[in-house]
Order: C-alpha cells, then structure tokens, then sequence
C-alpha cells in the first residue's frame, strides 16, 4: 500500500542533451556484432549484458537485481557526424528561418525582443492559446525580416526540402547538420524564448543529435522461438543497421575516404536515425525486415488505436474478467447475471477471514479449487500465496486458518459483479450485477435488460469483470447496480422495462375479458410470491372469478393514482373519458386498475411518463425494480397459462381486405400510367428546380408509397382483435403496421439511394423487361406479399434494396464511432462543481449553471424537473374523473 | 400537385371564416362583455395587489371558458367571488413554495392548481401535500456536484447517433431543395464546418406584407442571384468584330422578373463593360458585347466569354434558388408566405427592409456568429442539433446539446470538437497525445518544455490514479501523514 500512496504530480517534457545520454549511460555501444559464435552478448554490442537482464535467474550486471526487479539501463552510441532528428524537423526550420545566418539572433529588433518576452510570460501560463498565438505572430515576423535587425547581415531563403534537408539559397547552399548544429547552439536563450522554444529543457542543439541513446533491452526483448533461434525485436534491428552505418562512416572518415563516398555514409546514417525514429515519413523508402514487414519503430509503437497510448495506456487488458455467450433468463431477478460454473471456479474475490466468517472460508478452503464452491489460493499473512491445486492437504490449512488470511474465494450467488457488452457506447453499457451460478455455459440476464446493453440473444457475448477491492465492490453495489440505471440520462425515462411478450403479456392478462379462476389466480400469485390476501372475486356465481386487472393491481401499493392513455388508444379505439367502451385508458386509483389495459406504453421500456416511468420515480428505484421483476413473472406466468404464438394463418389476408387492397394498388397502377403517358407526352409539370425526370421519380414513389401505406390499413381493418400479430403490433410488443402490410398485403417498393432500381442493363434492370419500360414492377415494386411469396424478379430487387440496408449500417457504425469518440474526447474533463456550476478539470468555466436550471436530466420526467399534472394526479387522482 | 384547387378551398374557407368573425362581432356588441367585467371586478377586489399575475389570469380564463358565450352577470359576480376566494385559499397554501423552488414552476403550479380547484375543489389538506410534493421532487431533481456531466451529454448524443440515418439527402417538406440530414449534419455540426453543405434560409416577412403574394413574390426575384448565363440561349463569339453575341431567353427573363433593359444596365456597372454593351438592331433579345482591350486577343477571348457569362445581374450573392411556401401559422391561424432559399447570405437578407428579422433563419452557423455574434451562434447550435435530432425521432435532453454548444462557443469563438478545436486546445499533452496525431504532440511538447499537470481524465486514465470527480470529488482535509507525525491539520 506504500507504493500507492506516491501522486504522479506532473509531467515535464523535455530533450535529452548529450551530455545527459552520457550521464545515464551504463555503456558506450561500439560494435555492430550482437552475439559471439556461442550465443552469449558482446559486451559493447546492443544486446550488451549492462543494458538489463534478458534471462530470467541471471541478476544485471549494472544494477545487481534480478529479472522482475533491474528496470533496464540506457547505453549510448556516439555519431561519427551529427544527424538531424526527424522528429524536430519543423522546429529546426522554423528556427532556421527565424534567426540570422550571421549572428543567429532572433530577427526581430532588441527592444521588441523584452516586449514580447514580458508580454509571453504574463501570458503563457493563464492563456496558453494566446501564449501559443503570440508566438506565432512572432515566428511570421521574425522569418519575414529581409535584413537582420542586430548585424544588418542580408537574409537568405531558406529551404527545406523534405524530409530533412536544409538549403540556404543564395548563400552556403545546403546546410549540413553539423553547421546548423553550430548555428543552433549559438542562438541564445532570450531570444529562444519568444519563439515558443523552452531554452532550460530544450536547447535547439540537441535536435540535432550527435549522441544517440540505445534503449534498455527491456524495451526491445528478443524473443526464442520453439526452433531455439533468436528472433530480435524491430529496433534492435534498426540500432545494428545505425551502428553498421556509424561504422562505415567513422572508417571512412579516418582513411580520409573522398567527400562523396563519406556525404553519402552520411546520408545512410541519417536515413537509419531517421527511421529509428519513425518509419512511415513522406517520400522516404521504408525500412523492411527480411520478410518485407514494414520495421515498427518508435513512432509506431505509439501512434494509433493499437499503439501504446491508445491501446496501453488510454485502455489496458485486465484479469479477473470472462467473456461468453448471453442467454436469456426470467426467472433472474434484474439486478442478477448468471453465471455459469466453470466461470465461477476459475474467477475469485479476494476475501479477508475474520473471526466471522472463519467457518465459511474453511468450507472454501476445503472445497479447494476443482469443487464448487471452493477457493483457488490462499494468501497468508506474510503475504505468501499458497496455490490450491498444489496443496496436498487441504484440510490442515483449512484448520490453519486464522483472521488475517486472505482467501481467493469461487464467485458465489450474491457477489457484486460488473457486466458489459460492447460497443460501450453509454454508461448503461457496464452495470454491476448479483451473481447467480448456474449450470450451462452462458451468462444469463434478465430481458428487461436486453434494451441498455442493447443485447439480443442471437450468438452476443458480453464480458464479466470481478471487483477486486473492498473500495470497488462498494462502488459497484451503490452506483451501479441494474435498478440505479433503469432511468437513463439521455431523455428523463426508464431503459430498463418491458419488452416483447412482458407486454402481450400484460395485455392479455389485463384484458376486460380476460377471467380467472381460483386455480388460475393462486397460480400466479405463487410466481410472484405473494403472500397476502387473495382480493375479492369480482364475479361471485356461477364460479368465482377475478380479473386480470385484481391480479395485476396488488403488485401496486395502496396510495398510487395514475391516469394515461395505452398505446390502443388510437383511431378506433381512442378513448378519451372514463366511461369509454374500449378499455384503452388507463386508469388507477388507489392502487387498483379500474380501466384500461397494460401495454408498451404503460410498462414498456424507453417510454417516458408511462406508469412504470412514474412508479419509480415516485417510489423509488428499488420498488421499481421489485415491481419490474413480479409484474414481467406474473405477465409470462401468464402468456405460459393461455398459450401466445402466431401462425402463418395469422397474417393469411382477409378477403374483403385483400380485395380493397387490390383496388388500390391497380388504382395506384393506373395513376401511375397515368404519369408515364403524360411524361412521354411532355405535359407533366415539373416541380420547380427538379428535371422532368426527378419530377416523374418523385411522384411515382409518392403514389407507390402511399397506396402501400393504403392497402395494408384497408387490410388491416379487417384484422381481428384476437389476431396475435395485431395484439403485438397494436401493443407495440414487437412490429408495427408496416411489417403487417408486408406479410399480408404487399410489400412494396424496393429502393436504391431513395431512388426506385434502375441500375442494370441499358434503359432497363433486367433483360426481362422492355427498354424504359418505367411501370412499377419493372422498376422494384414487389406487388407481392411474404405470405404470397416473391416471384424470382421481386426477390432480386428485394435483395438489392437489403443490401443498401446492409452497407449503410456498416458505413454509419464507424462514422458515428469517430464523433463519439471525440465528442468523448473533447468534454470528458466537465463536471459539476459544488456551485452548481459547469468547470473543466483545467478549472475552465463552461457553464454558469449546469443546464441553465441545475437540473439532472435523469431526475426529470421527459425533461421536466417538476411535473404539476402529475403531482396533482399523484394525491387527488383517486377523486378526479376524466 | 395542383396548386390551383387547393387555393380556391383555402379561399372558400376564409370566406367562411370572416363571415363568422362578423356574426361573432355582433353578438359580442350585443351583450355586455365578460372580458370587461371580470376586469372591472379585479380591479374593484385589488385582486393585483393580494395575488400574483398567474392566479389573476387564471381566474380570468376559467370565467371566460365558462361564460364566453352566454354571459350572466350574476353568475360571472358569482363565479368571480368563489374562484377569487378559492385563488387566496391556494396561494396562501402555496407562497412558501417561493422559498425552494424557481419562479417559473411556482407559476406553473398555481396556474394549474388554480384550473384543478376549480373542478374538484381542493382541500387545504390536499394542497399542503402537493406543495410538500413539489418541493421534493424539485430537490430531488438537482444534479449531483461531481457528476462527469460532460461525459453523459457525449454518450447521449453519440449513442443514438448510431441509430442514425446516412442518407445525406432528404426533402425537407419541400421537395425542391435538399438538406442536410441525419447523421451527416450531427457532424458537420460539431465539426463547426465553415460552410454547411447545403446552405438553407427560412426568410420570414413582417407583420404588414407577410400575407401579400406580391411582396413575397417580389423579394423572392430580388433575392434569387442570377447572373448572364441564367438567362442567356446561346452566347457566340464574333471573332470579326472581337464581340459576343448574346441571345437572350424571353422566358427566363420573364421568369425572374427581368427586361432586356435591366439586363443591359447590369452588365454596363461592370467597369470593364462600360459603353460597350447595346442591343443588337435586328433581334431585340440579342445583346452585344464588345470584348474590352484586355481580352481582345483571340486566345483571350473564350475567357472573355466565360466571365461576361458569370457577370452578376441581380440578386444576393450565395442564393442561388427561392422557394415561396405558404405557411399556416396556429398562432394566427391565417396563412402567411415564406421564403426558403438555397444557399445563405444573412447579412443581406437582414438588410432588406421586409423581412422579419426576429424569425429569419439560416442553417449556417458561422454566418451567425458573423453576423449575430457568439450568443446567436450557441443558440443556432443548440436548435439545429436538437431539430437534426429530433427528424430522426430520437430524444435527447437539451440540457446535454447546451453543454456540447457551450463547450464549442464558451472562448467567444465557434471552435470545432476535435483536432482543431476543443481537443487540440486541451492544456494536457497526454490527453492530446491520447487522442490524435500523437507523436507531433510529443516532439512539440518537449520544444516549448510543456508541463503536464495530469488534471484531466485521460491523463489520469494513463498514470492509474483517480480522477477528481464523481466519487474522488471528497478530498480530505485532514492529512493522515500529518496527523501520524503529531502535526496540526489544515
């Protein structure tokens, strides 16, 4: 615990000067060979044995410590000539072109030199963004000077061609990197300081490097592989070809080589450095391994989503986690998660003995690690870890224990788990759980909470972490828990809720018709639990019976009023005043169901203002979340009693519907040949700033459109109320109208980029059909319904309208992912300050009150804080008649 | 789509409606006028001075909802006096709300208390149990100091966002133009684009010419940019006499309320063309133009050519389309004309003298900020996020949409999330470095000496300590060390 008490209270970034690389230097590297004919490391070589321990048991040569322990040692490799760091590039040209080539000051005059000076510290630490203008201005100035303000030397242009080369035009040509090392180290640290250079941490001189750091080997581990050969890691590879060209260099140097052979050594090395440093530059060849494997070097090991700082740093892969398949379970309650065996006895929660739970954890402890519930390790007080599998006797430690052991116990019902499945796109995406193991393979989940992990049960897998800390643990049971995230923040309204048969189920059972006998009614009640008394029957003789509506109503307290309409309550069975014939108002008083009938709108999940939404609100996320396990029970306890399911008969047509709907659709026909013989005719009016041709699309896709739309209402008013898809499609349990036209009726036209098909042969999509024959179904309109059948034609244009469906997710996915991610990046750092007010961690004021009325929309009902009609309702409801 | 029909029933009805206004009008001279009499009743009781506005005119609406057709004056004396009695009984009960809640919801509650009372009658009992009730809800409803509330409003825009439609093209109501929806302008929106890709103005007129086809009409022609080659059949070149001839079409010009005249005037202001534009003797519709000694040249001529086409006649530069809308307006219930264009260029729009400046609109938040400032700029982004979202039936709180245009407009510049905007200006290197361009963000770094003080998340996220809000918000106070060393504590 020592170690986490150390804060990291900054970062200061700055470039290593050679005489610092010296300093930290364990060893000069001198020699381009790595192994000798044994295998074992020269000493000067890269893999020199002082730069850290490659093999564990051997201790390091510097620092004396083993494996785990030795950090590594940095080396060092002295240049035969200077190189220009990739990297500083553009820093070095800016100089270059900000100083004089004479005097290397700073091209501006003496006196504005303090005034800009004065002026950037006053700035640079309150207004960093104007700081870094202020340097801008200076630079555009300073690079503009003709003749240099201090020695009145005439300027030179100064070129830079990429990707390091520096040409002075006009006066010494190109500029090798020993001179601008020399013009670099002369500009002195007043004047770096107003071109936005930090002169303590960064002298200009060092972007030119003469002595090159080697990394520790850590940093580069070479790995065997099963044939015993040494694959070395990327950079080793690219330090040997530097030292190789160093060499060369060095040789030819000293035998005084003539001035090209040596130029062009000069190069390579400063090639070699530069792919060191990063290998996907502009314009310049990439260096290969032998297979033809770009190199990764320094750059790209941190650069992009797999690079160090967003995949190691910004995210990091973690233990004690597990992933697979999700399977539903309603039998669960909301707040659980099943887990399978196999995962509950590879997964562990540390657990302290105490005097408490002493007995408890022996069981564990005697369990061992193959036996459900059992533990995997025990660590002792001195903190030696014993690990099960290995301890022959179990029973002996099991007595040995004493407080102050800790056990790494199986997971067991009841702990607090978190659970997530991907894309996490919102905070709904990882909740904490109670476990419940299980048998099977899968993690089991309640379905009321299928709609925040937007989960289906088609092959998703979602992953498991255990907390492993008491701090974490409490964390994860206070906020969150399933039933603290049943409200969501985006819009005030429940996530978590009804879906499917909960509300087909609801409907039935609180249906007007429906009655129960005293079987049937004690039946649900034990689903639930219920231990109270059974109401009275509302009907007495020939038998007792109850409502759905009694059933339903005793999982409400006494003191609850509600008054809304369903989601029935539409065209024909709108009902607006309490003596409406067609049940479709809700309405409770005291906790009874006096009318109306339980559907999407009433319990369903993303419904805002619905009775659920209101019931938790009022009473509190733990009753909604009770009241949610016993109603979605007793609503499938129900739904299993009469049996649910649909039928290919049940989307066969009606007569009298199909023909209306044929009428339409010829209808329709004709008002599209209309069109046609007028367009062919040159009479048909274009819409302004539409071709004749766009307007001719337009108007055939709004009279297709519309007859779909026509036919299949004219067909599903003939629809019976018993129909088990109009139940779900009017409940809004699962598909809408549309679906139904499409089984039933027709489905319709097929279109491509909001256009009907034409893409194919010439003037035509498929060799079946005349040139421009622009008729409905020749160009995608399937006259055909899914229970007739497509014809082959209409199957093809059926499946070029799906694929357009297809492509445009796949597209949309990674453009929404980029903004997420940086809407993410950009406003992670706001929070409520106590205040009530909007900051940036950076203590940047972005709001003066949080939503201009300090308002959580998670609090709200749709947004509003305090919603009057509904208190009202709330205390006198029970009186009011609508 | 006849235009016709549809008018003449609009007609019809209107004519309907206005002889109902008259008979109305006689009765209303007929009979005393309830209005008067409440107010002359209010004023008699000082009822302003005992209750706020809100209870006043609720009891005001409830009379007229009840008596606005068959006044009696002893009933509305009546009526008066219970409903004034039972407005005290509620604000009595009620005043103290004043003391926790904001203003705007006590006026919502004692309007709407006030209508309930008047139906099912209230007891003091009742009411105290609902002021109870919206003082707790109102408590209970206050964020949470510590909440990471920027992180919530980025995942509730972004995660709907992928239930978003690509479709960059959709017919905004009216088929003519193409706007910018969906997904495409969430990001455009964000990204702070300097042009919107399909500029769009909603041009309102004022009070006195917003019923007038004529005037709309006449702003739609002034408005609409046009230039030669709109109007132009054919433009050929004369390379004898170094001219081109222009024919121009009868009914464009007609079209955009143009005459040969007008056409000649225009392009004679252009400098270069001076003196050098006539109509031709033979064709009244031919123009020509005699090409001006900088382009004289045959091999100059063709760009000649080319720029005298593009030559401005009239209109406002960057509209290139106006579309004239009738609109029904509820609040009037009349029908009023709007201008839609394509393309946007609300500085001048502003400047003439018609239009309504408080409900014209563009879809180009750059230009607002030019033109209206950083306040107009944060509303416009609010609104048009909100509409973008809500066309694509998805709800989202405003409260997230203000803090995302807040973080945008906060500095007194629209600045962009992102690269160059919000993220690039993060003080942190590693939160910079973490997002994009990583290694620039290092190499940078080190030149100017930055100095990360790992305040933000995602430097935290990267050193594995907590970040200081949410349940780490809590500092103590009191340092164990310092206490363990027999210290005093802060």
């Amino acid at each position: 615990m020592a170690e986490s008490d150390k804060v990291i209270r900054g970062i200061k970034f700055g470039i290593l000067s050679p005489e610092m690389i010296r300093k930290i230097s364990v060893t000069a590297i001198v020699t381009p060979e790595v192994y000798d004919e044994n295998g074992i490391p020269i000493e000067g070589g890269v893999m020199d044995p002082r730069l850290g321990v490659i093999e564990p048991g051997q201790r390091c040569a510097t620092c004396g410590n083993t494996l785990a322990q030795c950090p590594g040692h940095f080396g060092h490799l002295e240049l035969a000539k200077p190189v220009v760091h990739i990297g500083y590039v553009r820093h070095i040209f800016m100089l270059l072109k900000t100083t004089c080539h004479f005097c290397n000051r700073v091209k501006i005059p003496e006196e504005d030199v303090f005034r800009y000076r004065d002026l950037y510290r006053k700035l640079r630490d309150r207004w960093p963004q104007l700081a870094s203008s202020l340097v801008e201005f200076v630079r555009q100035k300073a690079s503009k000077a003709l003749e240099c303000p201090h020695c009145r030397a005439r300027q030179f242009k100064i070129r830079l061609e990429k990707p390091a080369t520096f040409i002075e035009e006009g006066g010494r040509g190109k500029l090798y990197p020993d001179v601008i090392k020399q013009w670099l180290s002369n500009i002195p640290n007043a004047d770096l300081e107003i071109l936005g250079v930090d002169p303590e941490v960064a002298r200009p001189e060092w972007m030119v490097i003469n002595v090159l750091p080697i990394p520790p080997i850590a940093v580069r581990p070479s790995i065997v592989l099963e044939t015993g050969m040494r694959a070395e890691d990327d950079l080793t590879h690219k330090l040997v070809d530097i030292i190789r060209a160093n060499e060369k260099l060095k040789e030819a140097l000293n035998t005084g080589a003539p001035e090209i052979i040596s130029e062009d050594l000069w190069e390579l090395l400063q090639y070699h450095v530069m792919t060191y440093v990063d290998n996907e530059l502009p314009g310049v060849p990439v260096a290969k391994r032998r297979s033809g494997m770009p190199l990764k070097t320094l750059s790209q090991r941190l650069k992009g989503k797999e690079g160090r700082f967003r995949g190691n740093l910004s995210g990091k892969r973690v233990d004690y986690s597990a992933r697979t398949v999700i399977s539903p379970d309603p039998n669960l309650d909301i707040n659980e998660v099943g887990v399978p065996h196999e995962v509950a006895m590879t997964l562990t929660v540390p657990e302290y003995v105490t005097q408490w739970n002493l007995d408890k954890m022996r069981e564990h402890v005697l369990n061992g690690p193959y036996k459900w519930p059992g533990a995997n390790y025990v660590v002792d007080p001195s903190g030696r870890r014993l690990d099960l599998r290995y301890v022959k006797d179990l029973k002996a430690l099991a007595e040995s224990l004493k407080p102050g052991y800790i056990i790494e116990r199986h997971l067991v019902d009841g702990d607090i788990v978190l659970f997530n499945r991907q894309p996490s796109l919102h905070k709904m995406s990882i909740m904490s759980h109670r476990v419940r193991v299980l048998p099977g393979k899968t993690f089991r989940l309640h379905l009321a909470v299928c709609p925040p992990y937007n989960a289906d049960f088609d092959g998703d897998e979602m992953n498991l972490h255990i907390p492993q800390t008491v701090e974490a643990r409490a964390e994860a049971e206070e906020l969150l828990l399933v039933e603290k995230h049943i409200l969501t923040p985006r819009y005030g309204g429940p996530i978590v809720g009804g879906i499917q048969d909960y509300i087909s189920g609801g409907y039935l059972l609180t249906l007007k018709s429906t009655l129960l006998t005293k079987d049937q009614v004690s039946d649900l009640l034990a689903t639930i639990d219920y231990s109270g008394e059974i109401p009275e029957p509302a009907i007495l003789s020939p038998i007792e019976a109850w409502t759905g509506k009694q059933v339903f109503s005793l999982l409400l307290s006494e003191d609850f009023n509600f008054v809304g309409e369903t989601r029935l309550s539409s065209g024909s069975l709108k009902c607006t005043s309490d003596e409406c014939f067609w049940d479709t108002l809700l309405i409770v008083k005291k906790g009874k169901v006096l009318a109306g009938v339980i559907d999407k709108t009433v319990i369903g999940s993303q419904q805002p203002k619905s009775m659920m939404h209101y019931l938790i609100m009022e009473k509190g996320v733990k009753s909604g979340a009770e009241f949610m396990n016993k109603a979605f029970k007793l609503f499938l306890r129900y739904i299993e009693m009469v049996g649910f399911t649909m039928t290919l008969d049940n989307i066969k047509p009606e007569d009298r519907g199909m023909e209306e709907a044929a009428k339409v659709i010829n209808d329709s026909y004709d008002e599209v040949r209309k069109l046609i013989d007028m367009y062919r005719a040159g009479q048909l009016e274009p819409v302004p700033g539409r071709t004749i041709n766009e307007t001719l699309e337009i108007r055939i896709l709004d009279v297709l459109a519309r007859a779909r739309d026509d036919a299949g209402s004219s067909s599903i008013k003939h629809m019976s109320l018993t129909n088990p898809v109009y139940i779900m499609a009017r409940t809004g349990a699962r598909g809408g109208n549309l679906n139904i036209t499409q089984m039933s009726v027709v489905v319709g036209q097929q279109s491509v980029r909001g256009e009907r098909i034409w893409r194919g042969y010439r003037g035509r999509v498929l060799p079946h059909y005349k040139y421009e024959d622009l008729t409905p179904k020749a160009r995608g309109f399937v006259e055909s319904s899914f229970y007739r059948g497509l014809t082959p034609l209409e199957v093809f244009f059926h499946s070029a309208g799906g694929r357009e469906g297809l492509v445009d997710t796949a597209v949309r996915t990674s453009q929404s992912g980029y903004m997420q991610r940086r809407l993410i990046n950009a406003l992670q750092d706001l929070y409520v300050e106590y205040d009530m007010s909007v900051r940036s961690l950076y203590g940047e004021l972005v709001q003066f009150k949080y939503g201009e009325d300090s308002v959580d929309p998670k609090k709200t009902a749709f947004g509003k804080a305090v919603d009057i009609d509904r208190i009202v309702v709330k205390n006198v409801g029970w009186r009011m008649s609508i | 789509m006849s235009k016709k029909p549809r008018k003449s029933r609009k007609e019809k009805k209107s004519g309907e409606a206005v002889k109902k206004e008259v008979v109305f009008e006689e009765i209303r001279k007929a009979v005393i006028e309830p209005g008067e009499l409440i107010g002359k009743l209010i004023e008699e009781h000082g009822l302003h001075q005992k209750l706020p506005p809100v209870l006043v005119n609720s009891i005001r609406s409830i009379i007229l909802g009840k008596y606005g057709v068959k006044p009696d004056e002893a009933a509305i004396n009546q009526e008066f006096n219970n409903l004034a009695a039972l407005a005290q009984r509620v604000y009595g009960v009620m005043e103290s709300l004043r003391k926790n809640v904001p203003e705007a919801i006590v006026d919502e509650a004692l309007s709407k208390l006030m209508d309930v009372a008047s139906r099912y009658s209230l007891s003091n009992d009742e009411l105290i149990k609902i002021r109870e009730d919206v003082v707790q809800f109102y408590l209970h409803s206050l964020v949470e100091p510590g909440e990471p509330v920027g992180t919530i409003a980025a995942q509730s825009i972004g995660e709907p966002s992928t239930q978003m439609t690509l479709r960059t093209f959709h017919f905004a109501g009216v088929r003519e133009l193409n706007v910018t929806l969906g997904l495409p302008r969430l990001i455009e929106l964000v990204d702070a684009k300097r042009r919107p890709e399909t500029p769009i103005m909603e041009i309102y007129l004022k009070e006195d010419y917003k019923h007038d086809l004529n005037v709309a009409l006449e702003i739609a022609r002034k408005l609409e940019y046009t230039n030669l080659e709109a109007v132009a059949v054919s433009a050929e070149i004369d390379l004898i006499t170094e001219s081109i001839l222009i024919r121009l079409d009868r009914d464009m010009l007609e079209d955009k309320g143009l005459t040969v005249d007008s056409v000649v005037e225009a392009l004679s202001k252009r400098k270069l063309l001076v003196g050098k534009v006539r109509v031709s003797e033979e064709d009244p519709l031919t123009l020509i133009v005699e090409a001006p000694k900088a382009y004289s040249h045959i091999s100059k001529i063709l760009k000649f050519r080319e720029r005298l086409l593009k030559t401005k006649i009239k209109g406002v530069r960057g509209v290139k389309k106006v579309i004239l809308q009738r609109r029904y307006s509820p609040s009037t219930g009349k029908y009023e004309y709007v201008l839609l264009t394509e393309g946007s260029n609300l500085a001048e729009v502003l400047g003439i003298p018609q239009v309504d400046h408080r409900r014209t609109r563009t879809n180009d938040i750059h230009e607002i900020e030019r033109v209206l400032g950083i306040e107009a700029a944060r509303q416009a982004l609010i609104s048009e996020m909100m509409n973008t979202l809500r066309e694509q039936g998805l709800e989202v709180d405003v409260r997230h949409v203000m803090l995302v245009a807040d973080l945008m407009t906060w500095s007194g510049i629209v600045r962009q999330i992102g690269r160059h905007g919000v993220v690039g200006e993060k003080r942190s290197v590693l939160a910079r470095a973490a997002f994009e361009i990583t290694t620039k963000q290092l190499f940078d770094a080190s030149v100017s000496g930055e100095f990360d003080s790992l305040q933000g998340v995602a430097e935290n996220v990267i050193i594995g300590q907590l970040m200081p809000f949410g349940t780490s918000f809590v500092e103590l106070k009191t340092s164990p060390q310092q206490l363990a060393r027999g210290g005093e504590s802060q």
